[in-house]
């Protein structure tokens, strides 16, 4: 058992364990808690993997962003000590087997498939060569895409603006 | 760090998969639309931990599945923004947010 | 000859049908009536241009039949070509102007019988309709063009009889002849379908002619004992005894009576009813030739009719039915003349003589109702009950009707003498038996038209409401030219002119003939004269002398009732009614199945349709997932 390998149990379980909880706790700002530790475990799996730029804005944008986002709405929709309502039995059934299916199936299918590790060297993920392919327009370039985010954000900050505004008029 | 000899990539996969199934059971089991969005949320985040690990272990020298992972983070802001809107909206209009109570347009 | 100008004939009609019927409620009733009989009045005197021409120009002995127009029509496929067109023969042309003159003599009456009634310009909108399809039936070249008119001279007959369509009775009566006649044109139709399809053509002249493919090449498949051609004419003899109101199909003609009185001295006197007649003359030949059977049958219809009307008419009341049916039974002779007629020259006798009668009783029968018109004009009922002593009121109705009574009874030197004075003798070389009902039915008619005669204009003077007056001259003028017809048509060389084969024949006076059938008739008139010149009690006594018979034929011998009792008792009882039980529970019940059936079963998977965003998401991972699970069973 190797240090990588612990820390990616850990982690991995601590996704699994608090995803789990953030479903089916039944008060809704404990599983906006459980999703916040779901996503930061997540951010520290892509640190595993090399990607510090990713975690990074997984950390700001989903913890920092989203969640806070969430809460909010929490605290402006609900009483904070309310429970949520006990699922139905036929949809807590209906939904388990499928994700229990739906697991198990996948599962199957990826033990069964062998893949070929590449041997190629891999390529630098620091910040200098994320930004200059972010915004170069050559083959591998992201910047038509980058563009295209950066106004879907600013239409979804209008749209937002706009559906939540009181008054309309 | 060479994770690739300590883990391999089908225990990654495995991985999202189950925190996919979970995301999408909590959209099918609450009824809450804040609870929902937050199911949605986890299943964005396990095709993003997919996107990342096939990037990490099959095609180390690029980044695309870097880049569609953050794509798809900018899209999951852009969606909880509008969702929540939308969420507060509805609040503000049925004094609730569950769905089985919003069933105005229903028949 | 040129005889393009004929297509004027027909169109000529047709225009006034479109201008009165189109433009008739906008102008004034008059103008309308005006235009009407003006435009007739062309059409007539174009057909007597027709007729000069025609009989002035024959080439040769033999009157040649001239196709003036041939268009095609239909072209369904090579052999299957329908056309349409104008065909002169002798007997096409004598109908011209049969049919041109009654109709402007009606016309003009009705511009005064008419004055006043609602409906004005429809009328002869309707007139002007029925005179374009009864022409258009003559000169058809085809039999296919002359069912096309049949039908619309059935059409228009059935307007001008529910003319009156606010009167219930005019509806039933426009409604039963449509429908008998109809009934008897399917016969027709299937017998045009019959024989054109074992000859390969529509054409009269093909068909008739003597070597062609229906007379001298007539296939020899056989039908329940009887060859097709027998069939088929028998077929096509249903349609005309239809129109032509023989037995058993007579019992729409006295109830169209409801019509307008000039519509019934036009349609069911002189014209449409003879319809079946000229049909069956203009297929003679291949009746004599190859249907000699159907032949006999037609013999035998025609005088049994004539004699069962003549009996029904001596007790009906309503004069307008006596009428009614002394017409069938003059058609009736018609009929035997044409069944017991030979075919060339002096055996073609019955042929002309029927065509004869139809030419001479054309004018005097739209005599008859005109008369009974112009007296119904001033007493304002149809029955005879309520008149009488009119000779006084209505001096020039009662020389006129009188002439025509003298003509139908076959007093000489009357019109009707001669014309029946040939079918008697044509039935008589015929068959005897023919000839002695034929001879008895003379005397009838004499006697039932001269129990009209004087029942109407000597006998009582009942108490009148207002003093009943000559008619005006627009409607005396017609009888006047109506009677000198009636008077001297009788002396047209009808021999040379209208033939089986289109050559002259040469008469000769039968004094064994005509000596018996004028004494019956003034047998007949006695008898009238003695029970009816003046009121007196011996017509009950005959009457209750005759009881059980005289009240069967009072009704008319129940055919009506027999009618319908097949038609109520058995037809709907045991036919209509089991079919629309199996329409309303069968053919309905499967439909309501299938709908009920839709309806339960979306009904239960309508829940599916939650609108819930859930249980959508669930069914389609489900899905998914069941496809990813049949997949790996399929691998």
């Amino acid at each position: 058992m190797t240090g990588p390998k612990i820390i990616f149990f850990i982690l991995s379980g601590a996704i699994v364990v608090f995803s789990i909880l953030s479903i089916s706790s039944r008060r809704i700002l404990r599983a906006a808690i459980f999703l916040l530790f779901v996503l930061v475990a997540m951010a520290g799996l892509y640190y595993m993997m090399n990607f510090q730029f990713l975690a990074a804005v997984q950390l700001i944008l989903y913890a920092g962003g989203i969640v806070v986002l969430i809460i909010f709405s929490i605290l402006l929709t609900s009483q904070i000590d309310s429970k949520l309502d006990l699922p139905k039995k036929g949809h807590l059934l209906s939904g388990a087997i499928t994700a229990i299916g739906g697991i198990m199936l996948s599962a199957m299918t990826i033990l069964q498939f062998t893949f070929q590790p590449a041997r190629l060297a891999p390529v630098d993920t620091d910040m200098r060569s994320i930004g200059l392919q972010l915004l170069d327009t050559g083959v591998h370039g992201y910047a038509l895409p980058f563009e295209v985010i950066s106004i879907l954000l600013l239409a979804a900050l209008v749209g937002s603006i706009f559906i939540a505004q009181k008054n309309k008029t | 760090m060479n994770l690739q000899a300590e883990i391999p990539l089908d225990y990654m996969i495995v991985l999202s998969t189950i925190v996919f199934f979970v995301g999408l059971m909590g959209v099918i089991i609450r009824r809450n639309l804040i609870t929902m969005l937050m199911g949605i949320e986890l299943m964005l985040n396990a095709v993003n931990i997919n996107f990342v690990a096939f990037n990490h272990y099959l095609f180390p020298h690029r980044l695309e599945g870097h880049f569609f992972a953050l794509i798809v983070m900018a899209i999951a802001a852009a969606e909880a923004a509008i969702a929540i809107a939308l969420i507060i909206n509805i609040y503000r209009q049925f004094a609730t947010v569950s769905v089985d109570d919003v069933d105005e347009l229903k028949y | 000859m040129d005889f393009s100008y004929t297509i004027l004939i027909l169109l000529l009609p047709v225009a006034l049908f479109f201008i009165i019927g189109l433009l008739g409620s906008k102008m004034n009733p008059k103008v309308s009536g005006m235009i009407g009989t003006s435009g007739l009045f062309i059409i007539t005197l174009l057909s007597y241009v027709t007729a000069f021409n025609y009989f002035t120009h024959r080439t040769g002995e033999v009157f040649q039949s001239i196709e003036v127009f041939q268009f095609v029509w239909l072209p369904f496929t090579d052999r299957l070509v329908i056309h349409l067109g104008i065909l002169l023969d002798p007997l096409s042309v004598m109908m011209l102007v049969v049919i041109t003159t009654v109709s402007l003599m009606v016309h003009i009456y009705s511009l005064g019988y008419m004055k006043g009634e609602v409906g004005f310009a429809r009328y002869y909108a309707f007139l002007s309709f029925f005179t374009f399809s009864m022409l258009g039936l003559v000169v058809a070249t085809n039999i296919f063009q002359m069912y096309i008119f049949w039908e619309l001279v059935g059409v228009s007959s059935y307007l001008l009889i529910g003319f009156y369509y606010e009167r219930p009775s005019a509806v039933a009566a426009a409604k039963k002849a449509f429908i008998v006649t109809r009934f008897a044109d399917l016969g027709f139709l299937i017998g045009i379908l019959l024989l054109s399809f074992y000859t390969n053509t529509f054409d009269f002249i093909a068909l008739t002619d003597l070597n062609g493919p229906a007379i001298a090449q007539s296939s020899g498949v056989v039908f329940l004992g009887m060859s097709v051609t027998t069939w088929a004419m028998l077929l096509i003899f249903m349609g005309g005894a239809g129109k032509s109101a023989m037995f058993p199909l007579h019992i729409w003609l006295p109830d169209a009576m409801e019509g307008p009185t000039p519509v019934s001295a036009l349609i069911h006197a002189a014209t449409m009813v003879v319809a079946g007649v000229y049909l069956v003359a203009r297929l003679f030949p291949i009746y004599h030739f190859s249907a000699p059977g159907a032949l006999e049958v037609i013999a035998y219809i025609g005088s049994f009719t004539s004699l069962f009307a003549a009996v029904i008419a001596c007790t009906q009341l309503d004069i307008k039915r006596v009428l009614a049916y002394s017409t069938l039974s003059q058609i009736g002779y018609m009929m035997v003349a044409l069944g017991v007629s030979g075919y060339g020259s002096e055996a073609g006798l019955g042929y002309m003589a029927s065509l004869f009668h139809l030419f001479t009783h054309a004018f005097f029968k739209a005599l008859l109702f005109l008369g009974a018109g112009s007296v119904i004009h001033a007493v304002h009922s149809n029955l005879m009950t309520e008149m009488g002593g009119l000779r006084k009121h209505m001096p020039i109705t009662h020389i006129t009707f009188l002439v025509a009574c003298l003509t139908i009874s076959g007093i000489p030197p009357l019109s009707g003498f001669f014309s029946k004075d040939e079918i008697l003798v044509a039935a008589f070389e015929h068959h005897k038996l023919i000839f002695a009902v034929q001879w008895i039915v003379a005397g009838i008619t004499a006697f039932y038209m001269f129990r009209l005669y004087f029942t109407i204009f000597w006998n009582s003077n009942p108490q009148y409401n207002h003093v009943p007056h000559e008619s005006p001259p627009t409607m005396t003028i017609p009888l006047v030219i109506l009677a000198l017809a009636s008077v001297f048509s009788g002396f047209v060389p009808f021999h040379d002119l209208v033939t089986s084969d289109g050559r002259a024949l040469i008469t000769e006076f039968h004094w064994i003939v005509a000596i018996p059938s004028v004494l019956v008739g003034m047998v007949g008139i006695s008898f009238a004269a003695v029970l009816y010149y003046k009121k007196n009690s011996k017509p009950e006594t005959v009457a209750k002398g005759l009881k059980a018979f005289y009240t069967m034929a009072y009704q008319k011998f129940y055919i009506d009732e027999v009618y319908l009792f097949v038609t109520h008792k058995v037809i709907f009882q045991f036919i209509s009614r089991p079919i629309a039980w199996f329409d309303r529970h069968i053919v309905d019940g499967a439909m309501n199945l299938i709908g009920n059936t839709t309806v339960f079963f979306s009904g239960s998977i309508k829940k599916m349709q939650s609108g819930q965003m859930q249980e959508y998401i669930w069914y389609f991972t489900s899905g998914v997932l069941l496809l990813t699970l049949l997949i790996f069973y399929l691998n």
